[in-house]
């Protein structure tokens, strides 16, 4: 598997339709990570029509800046991933793995912010089962839920873009042999989609007005 | 043993769903025979090696594709008129209908007239009448299934749902669970048992009930010590804790903390004793302990009783 | 669509494709290994892995199914108690479902066929479809786990608050043998996907592609868009269950309809995954048995985009009684309707397609006509369930068993049946003896009607499903479902003979034992690794089989005919 990358495979007639195809089955693939979620949006908007004064009341109770914060993080990133990509292209690999390196130091701050959040929810109350102090065991509490569920598994999603790219340099280095930008391409439109989902979620859970 | 063919059909609903599955049967044994008759003859004309004439084979016709998507589907809509029509009746009851509680829990039906008469499994009723269910369950998702009124309703926990039906033949019929609700959900049914209005009076009278609903709601208000914030009367006067007044509350506009305004019906009643901080009612504190488990859903069908009975004068 | 040839592939025409027969080595001897079997990326291998895969499943979904109707030959409950009684129909839905129907045709016959129907060496994506095939083991496990466990009790649909707060049984365990295998759905949906767009020799346009593929293509969409929601779906349940978090309960503020909505929004798309390859296979067998072009190409192939498109629609259909608005269910209503108006279609034009045929009839245009007219009564009592009225009485009851068990047992699984026994000469290079086939066929039908039609009176006369204990009033209609089950039962076993046989003592097959069109059967049979030795050229339409004129045998004599030991 490892080795050149981006290798003409024997059922494909040529380089041109193999790449084609690769592209094409992750964009698949991401419609399927924004069919998931999209059960979760589809909860909290079924949420926010029947308990609307409740659910912008706890809408209002998030951290807006610490959530504005991660937002601007992660478009950043999603722009140093861009730009990588356009570097392994060009064959810059010294560059591709400092733009990759600056892109996986921006997803852990992410990280770091978010859970830091969930730490300040913690203290303040707002952790269901865990910290419900503050909670009345209604649309708030439900409205919680769904934060945790849906933030919880945006940042698994991000932990898993976060080790692809980091596959990228280690331990193979595949980046410098992907001439084609291939491997790198799918692990950018990955971690593009991730960003995107936060680009709904950060509305959806902390702006509802 | 004789042979049970089918259901009976215990009032008017029930014998227009059979002309319903009926006819709409024999549509769509019609729409079908042309399929199973004509392979038939296809098998024997055109078998291999028998001389037929195979010329001028098509390979398709759109007036025939059409035609025999559209015209069955219009005939088909002409049921779903019919049986839409059918059931959205079945969603609204007369305003006269006599009102009776049903509490579905692990595995059992209770049922709680307004004269206070209680009955587990077993559910009496008068005939020519027309009677409204409203049911809640206690633990999982139920369905109340009367298959001899062609009817069914899931019954889920922390909300109510209803049925109402009028029956039209005195008798004994089954009364069964039909959503799965765990080991004994196949035992957990009973019987309708619909009487004369003779019969049925004199089983109520007979059933044993020393107070109405509302009278029972009335005590356990005292008891649990609802007077206390609510007032003696539930007037919501000389009360230590200031709480919204009862009486004349059932049926009104409730303004809510948020802005919104809702009315005071029996979810809303429900929700307020069991989860009260759900929705703040405007102008007061949100500091109504709930009594989610301290109550079942009987007990709080007992409270919803005596509340309804507060007209704006007062309590019973 | 032709390649310069500069650009073609040089390793399709460079491999060592040897020049006398003898040396053809068909895919099954490439390697006799174990780990040649286990590391393979052939997608007819994986086929044939994903083959007894399935079996097994089946088997053991089959086993539940034998105790369940032995248990409701009476009335009593005296062959399992009340819980064992609902793990085993619990267990017997989820393994029939997501371990045996959902992969079923797809993941063998697609995996075996797709490649070599358009004229590509492989799929796509080989390793992602071993990758898939690891997946669905590992769920496959997870599956026999929550046996081990002692089962599950939830019934395969897993509504909450029973299953997230109050079943005992081992429900995470089995929530995450279904997460697991939703995985191994969504790969091989995106494999069919992308093989299908990209993939195509040159010639094979989407209008000459056969019907299998058009049916395999819209299941792979549904694959695709549903899947991922019962994935949240499941995982909101195993969440609630582990944290006690309130989504679907109602004493913490949740909506156990929620998880109704998030469920049947899959699982109604679902239904339609494990029917559409079904009627793409009928359509290869009829066309075939009639050796005539399919009517109406154009109605079938977009008929079954349609059913994939509106199928997404009607989820609500299963929830009329459930509390939900009645409004809503009047909508859910009207669409389910229209969502019947395509499989008519397709029923009406395999039926056209028979006039003027040149008919044989063998055992896999039996498995067709089963299916035919098993799915016929299936889907029009789905029309009925349709009706608001009708679905109010007859919903939680035996009509709705006898419905998708006409579905899904008399259509998938006749037509898997009918799959492969009209493959079996490529996939094995090995003929079977066709009056068995013929008999098994029959005894098939007529099996599962004494089995499920009893099932639609039982209903309507107000015997709910999932009933351990009965009213004595319905066991003989039980019994004769019962009886009907075991004669099902031989039925399903007689197939194993005679075609375990075949593998030993059958005649070989020839490239195209049945005179079939299609470009796998332009290959030998079995195929070799690479399937084609050069890239196909596709100039005709798919079915073109020789128009024959007025009295004259309009195809040669086949091997097949000649055979007949």
């Amino acid at each position: 598997m490892m080795g050149e990358v981006g290798r003409l495979q024997p059922q494909f007639p040529t380089l041109a339709r193999q790449r084609e195809a690769d592209h094409f089955g992750m964009l698949i693939f991401l419609t399927t990570e924004v069919l998931i979620f999209g059960g979760l949006f589809a909860a909290l908007f079924v949420l926010r029509a029947e308990h609307g004064a409740e659910y912008v009341k706890s809408s209002k109770a998030m951290h807006l800046w610490l959530g504005g914060l991660n937002t601007a993080v992660l478009l950043t990133s999603s722009a140093v991933v861009a730009l990588m990509v356009e570097a392994v292209k060009a064959g810059g690999a010294r560059l591709a793995k400092w733009l990759l390196s600056g892109a996986i130091a921006l997803g852990l701050m992410f990280l770091a912010i978010k859970f830091t959040e969930y730490g300040l929810e913690y203290r303040d109350g707002l952790v269901p089962h865990l910290s419900p102090r503050n909670l009345h065991g209604g649309p708030d509490t439900l409205f919680m839920d769904l934060y945790f569920a849906a933030t919880g598994l945006h940042a698994l999603h991000v932990t898993a873009g976060l080790a692809l790219l980091a596959s990228l340099i280690w331990p193979f280095g595949a980046a410098p042999r992907d001439s084609s930008a291939v491997l790198a391409g799918n692990a950018a439109l990955y971690w593009h989609l991730v960003d995107v989902i936060w680009v709904f979620l950060y509305p959806t859970l902390y702006l509802a007005r | 043993m004789n042979l049970y063919f089918w259901p009976p059909q215990a009032s008017l609903h029930a014998e227009h769903v059979d002309w319903l599955i009926g006819t709409f049967g024999l549509l769509v044994a019609l729409l079908a025979a042309p399929v199973f008759i004509l392979s038939a003859i296809y098998l024997v004309r055109f078998r291999y090696g028998r001389k037929a004439d195979r010329s001028q084979r098509e390979a398709g016709n759109v007036w025939l594709e059409t035609s025999w998507a559209v015209i069955p589907f219009l005939l088909v809509m002409g049921f779903y008129v019919w049986s839409t029509r059918i059931f959205l009746d079945q969603q609204s009851p007369p305003d006269n209908a006599l009102t009776i509680d049903v509490i579905a829990k692990q595995w059992m039906w209770k049922f709680q007239h307004a004269g206070g008469q209680r009955e587990i499994n077993e559910l009496h009723v008068p005939v020519g009448r027309a009677i409204r269910l409203t049911m809640t369950s206690q633990d999982v998702i139920h369905s109340l299934y009367l298959p001899a009124l062609r009817i069914k309703q899931d019954v889920l926990p922390g909300r109510y749902t209803q049925e109402w039906f009028t029956a039209t033949d005195t008798g004994t019929f089954p009364l069964r669970c039909a959503e799965y609700c765990g080991t004994d959900h196949s035992v957990m049914g009973g019987r309708l048992i619909v009487q004369t209005p003779a019969d049925f009076a004199r089983w109520q009278a007979q059933a044993g009930a020393d107070r109405s609903l509302a009278q029972r709601g009335h005590e356990l208000f005292d008891r649990l010590g609802c007077a206390g914030c609510h007032g003696g009367n539930a007037q919501g006067q000389d009360a230590a804790v200031r709480a919204p007044p009862l009486a004349g509350l059932y049926g009104k506009p409730v303004p809510l903390a948020d802005g919104s305004i809702v009315r005071a019906d029996d979810q809303y009643i429900h929700d307020a004793i069991m989860l009260p901080n759900k929705q703040v009612a405007a102008g007061y504190k949100p500091i109504m302990p709930p009594y989610g488990n301290v109550l079942d859903e009987e007990q709080v069908t007992q409270l919803e009783a005596y509340i309804r009975s507060l007209g704006a004068g007062g309590g019973t | 669509m032709t390649e310069a040839k500069s650009q073609v592939n040089p390793r399709m025409s460079q491999e060592a494709i040897p020049d006398t027969a003898e040396e053809r080595v068909s895919y099954l001897a490439e390697g006799h290994t174990l780990k040649s079997w286990l590391t393979t990326t052939d997608h007819k291998r994986i086929a044939i892995l994903f083959l007894l895969s399935i079996t097994f499943f089946f088997f053991c979904g089959g086993i539940a199914a034998a105790l369940i109707r032995l248990d409701l030959l009476t009335p009593a409950p005296d062959l399992l108690s009340n819980d064992g009684y609902n793990r085993a129909f619990s267990l017997h839905g989820i393994i029939m479902v997501w371990f045996f129907l959902i992969p079923s045709i797809p993941t063998t016959f697609g995996n075996f066929l797709i490649p070599l129907m358009i004229g590509a060496r492989d799929l796509a994506f080989p390793r992602l479809n071993l990758a898939s095939w690891y997946i669905f083991v590992l769920g496959g496990l997870a599956t026999l786990a929550t046996v081990v466990l002692g089962g599950v009790d939830t019934g395969w649909t897993f509504y909450t608050p029973f299953s997230s707060t109050y079943s005992n049984g081992a429900v995470f365990m089995a929530l995450t043998a279904v997460f697991i295998s939703g995985f191994s759905s969504i790969l091989t949906g995106i494999n069919f996907i992308v093989t299908v767009h990209k993939l195509r020799c040159p010639g094979m346009t989407w209008g000459r592609l056969p019907l299998f593929v058009w049916a395999h293509f819209a299941t792979a969409i549904i694959f695709v868009l549903a899947t991922p929601v019962l994935t949240i779906a499941l995982v909101l349940v195993a969440l609630e269950r582990v944290f006690g978090i309130g989504i679907f309960d109602p004493r913490l503020g949740g909506d156990p309809l929620l998880f109704q909505h998030l469920f049947w929004f899959y699982s109604h798309p679902a239904v339609y995954i494990m029917i559409l390859p079904a009627m793409g296979v009928v359509s290869e067998l009829i066309t075939n048995a009639a050796h005539k072009q399919i009517f109406g190409y154009w109605f079938v192939a977009g008929s079954a985009i349609a059913i994939a498109v509106i199928g997404f629609m009607v989820w609500g259909h299963h929830m009329f009684v459930s509390g939900q608005s009645a409004y809503a269910s009047a909508i859910f209503s009207f669409l389910s309707i229209v969502v019947a108006v395509p499989s008519a279609i397709k029923v009406y034009n395999w039926t056209a397609t028979l006039h003027k045929g040149d008919i044989v009839i063998d055992g896999p245009l039996l498995y067709a006509l089963g299916f035919i007219g098993l799915f016929t009564v299936g889907g029009l009592t789905g029309l009925m369930l349709a009706m608001l009225a009708i679905d109010v009485h007859v919903t939680d009851t035996y009509f709705v068993v006898a419905h998708f068990h006409f579905i899904m047992v008399g259509g998938s699984v006749s037509a898997f049946f009918g799959a492969l026994h009209f493959w079996w000469p490529k996939v094995t290079g090995r003929l079977y003896n066709d009056v068995w086939a013929r008999l098994s066929a029959i005894l098939i039908f007529c099996g599962f009607v004494m089995t499920f039609a009893p099932q639609f009176l039982l209903g309507y006369e107000g015997m709910p499903r999932r009933y351990h204990v009965y009213p004595a009033v319905f066991q003989p209609l039980n019994v004769m479902s019962s009886v009907g089950a075991s004669i099902l039962a031989v039925a399903y076993l007689l197939p194993f003979t005679y075609l375990f046989w075949s593998l030993r003592y059958g005649k070989p097959a020839g490239p195209n034992p049945w005179g079939a069109t299609g470009l796998e059967w332009t290959t030998p049979s079995p195929p070799p690794k690479h399937n084609f030795e050069t890239v196909p050229i596709v100039d005709k339409q798919a079915y073109c089989y020789p128009v024959g004129g007025r009295g004259e045998q309009s195809r040669p004599r086949t091997q097949k005919a000649d055979d007949d030991g």
